[in-house]
């Protein structure tokens, strides 16, 4: 028998709790699904730790915010499905489903996909060697497992994250031997234009402040305008070298921690095939959405990072504006109930974005990553080379989905998650054409892994 | 690669990484349980058969495929460990099994 429900969310992060929390307190029958254990999504992973005294000592008080939302949403009377990974979704609502043992079919009025980031890959010579690995993965490591790097440990790229892991990580023992970031002069004069209008969000400004602050007060310094950052091993990262004012240097390490800003993980909304617009400050795509975060179709609206990058705050937001607009379609609500609710949610939504413009230009992805060395591995999967892709451009590949038939770029397991975005890159670069002329991959379910054993049990 | 910061707490499941017996807390993923006990690598990739390790630990690189329980190309990021699980990278790609008549 297929399940039925107004409202699917899918995603346990701060924007999915918050819509599940909300439209069922509007009376929807909601389910939420999501692939780990526990919610709270990556920002807020583990939230419900034991540990948590540890945690908050390690993490800030940024991270314990999330308590209170993941607490809400385990008060309302949305159905919650821990452990539950969505590998296909249609446009008529109905989300496959599978938990390890057996395959599932949900039938929903509405999905809200609240799937969030992932971190912007970063295609460097040298990325991956084993214990090369993004910022965000030692960060998940702290949260979920309460470890740190061992030994001499590296964190490089740029944002405001990079700052915060160092932090975190200091906090909780770990050996930070460089903070290093492609951040250059000419980036503040590039993003100064935006910082009068970012004042509006100065708690971000403050915290941002506060960040340095804390670091030089550990006696870390960071290291700015690098550039030509590799990893160098053999099997395993021994040592990096970079340049930074036209010299050369070279440092041991043991973990080297990768951050060039996140990105929307677009997977579920290219699978459903719902819109997409290339957002150029930060070099990334989003789907295309209304105020309310309603896709292309109709009974799909997106939430939070998913639908570009604003972090957890306003996630939390959307999250709701989402559910109201889910309400209003169901009849729950009537236009004007759905507008005065929505009044000062859209007020502070303005609000906290005002800071975007100013982070996103200061924090652009460097020029390295966004036109690797014809040696660096751009697919991780099928190991191709920027090289290859701009040889199959000579010969005549028109794009990403024929580079696939030429060299299996991004038809491994992670199916183009970790080479996607620098594909497009590339090959524009090669044809002299914008991202948004040359596209992405299409991509099909199943967009997470199912066993046959999982559909045989279907019923 | 990575050490915890304090001692295991609370209850523990007893695991197996290539033939070493190794001791976890239990909820924890197989990626954070073998990252703990220095892997040196957790794959060998299918075109060149080089190192790898897990790259992004939250389900999208895909870089974490081990062998659990006999059943391949499973993300250990994204799998809890159990009591008695057996462990073992993955290396180079699938082959098909021969077929013997039952």
């Amino acid at each position: 028998m297929v399940e039925t429900v107004d409202l699917a969310v899918i995603g346990a992060g701060p924007a999915g709790l918050a819509a599940a929390t909300l439209a069922s307190e509007l009376g929807l029958s909601v389910v939420l699904l999501d692939e780990q254990p526990a919610p709270g999504g990556q920002i807020y992973r583990n939230i419900e730790s034991f540990d948590a005294e540890a945690l908050e000592e390690y993490l800030g008080e940024d991270y314990t915010k999330g308590r209170a939302i993941a607490e809400a949403f385990r008060a309302s009377d949305a159905k919650y499905r821990p452990n539950s990974t969505v590998w296909h979704i249609d446009q008529d609502g109905s989300i496959a489903w599978a938990d390890g043992s057996t395959a599932q079919i949900l039938k929903a009025g509405r999905i809200i996909a609240a799937t969030g980031a992932l971190e912007r890959p970063v295609p460097i010579p040298g990325w991956t060697l084993p214990s090369v690995m993004g910022a965000g993965a030692a960060q998940i490591m702290l949260k979920s497992a309460v470890m740190v790097p061992d030994g001499p440990t590296i964190v490089a790229g740029n944002g405001p994250l990079i700052y915060l892991v160092a932090n975190q990580l200091y906090n909780a023992g770990a050996e930070i031997a460089a903070i290093l970031e492609t951040t250059r002069f000419r980036d503040y004069v590039f993003a100064a234009p935006y910082a009068f209008s970012a004042m509006r969000a100065n708690e971000y400004l403050s915290k941002g402040a506060k960040l340095l602050q804390n670091l030089k007060k550990k006696g870390l310094k960071v290291q700015s305008a690098i550039s030509n950052l590799a990893a160098h091993g053999d099997r395993r990262l021994q040592k990096i070298t970079y340049t930074a004012h036209s010299l050369e240097h070279e440092v041991e390490a043991n973990v080297l921690l990768l951050h060039q800003g996140v990105v929307p993980n677009v997977q579920i909304t290219r699978q459903v095939g719902a819109e997409h617009e290339w957002y150029e400050p930060q070099r990334y795509w989003r789907p295309k959405i209304d105020m309310w975060g309603t896709t292309s179709i109709d009974t799909l609206a997106i939430a939070g990072d998913g639908a570009g990058i604003f972090g957890a705050e306003a996630a939390v937001l959307a999250g709701k504006l989402a559910a109201l607009e889910t309400a209003y379609r169901a009849g729950r609500i009537n236009e004007l109930q759905r507008d005065v609710q929505a009044k000062p949610l859209r007020r502070e939504q303005h609000r906290i974005g005002s800071i975007r413009p100013l982070l996103d230009r200061l924090y652009h992805p460097s020029p390295d990553i966004l036109a690797p060395d014809n040696d660096t591995l751009v697919c991780r999967c099928e190991e191709v080379t920027a090289g290859d892709i701009r040889k199959c451009i000579q010969e005549g590949a028109t794009g990403p989905n024929q580079l696939k038939a030429y060299t299996r770029c991004g038809m491994g397991p992670c199916q183009g998650r970790m080479c996607g975005l620098s594909v497009t890159e590339v090959i524009a670069d090669a044809q002299g054409k914008s991202a948004e002329e040359i596209g992405y991959y299409r991509l099909r379910p199943p967009i997470k892994p199912v066993t046959l054993g999982e559909l045989a049990a279907m019923e | 690669m990575f050490r915890r910061t304090s001692d295991i707490k609370g209850e523990t499941v007893a695991i197996q990484f290539e033939g070493q017996r190794l001791t976890a807390p239990a909820g924890e993923t197989v990626a954070a349980a073998v990252l703990a006990n220095d892997p040196g690598y957790t794959r060998t990739t299918v075109v060149s058969g080089a190192a790898r390790a897990p790259y992004c630990l939250m389900g999208t690189c895909f870089e974490c495929l081990m062998e659990i329980d006999g059943v391949e190309n499973r993300q250990a990021c994204m799998t809890i460990v159990t009591d008695g699980m057996i462990i073992n990278r993955q290396n180079r790609k699938r082959e098909m099994q021969k077929w013997s008549k039952p």
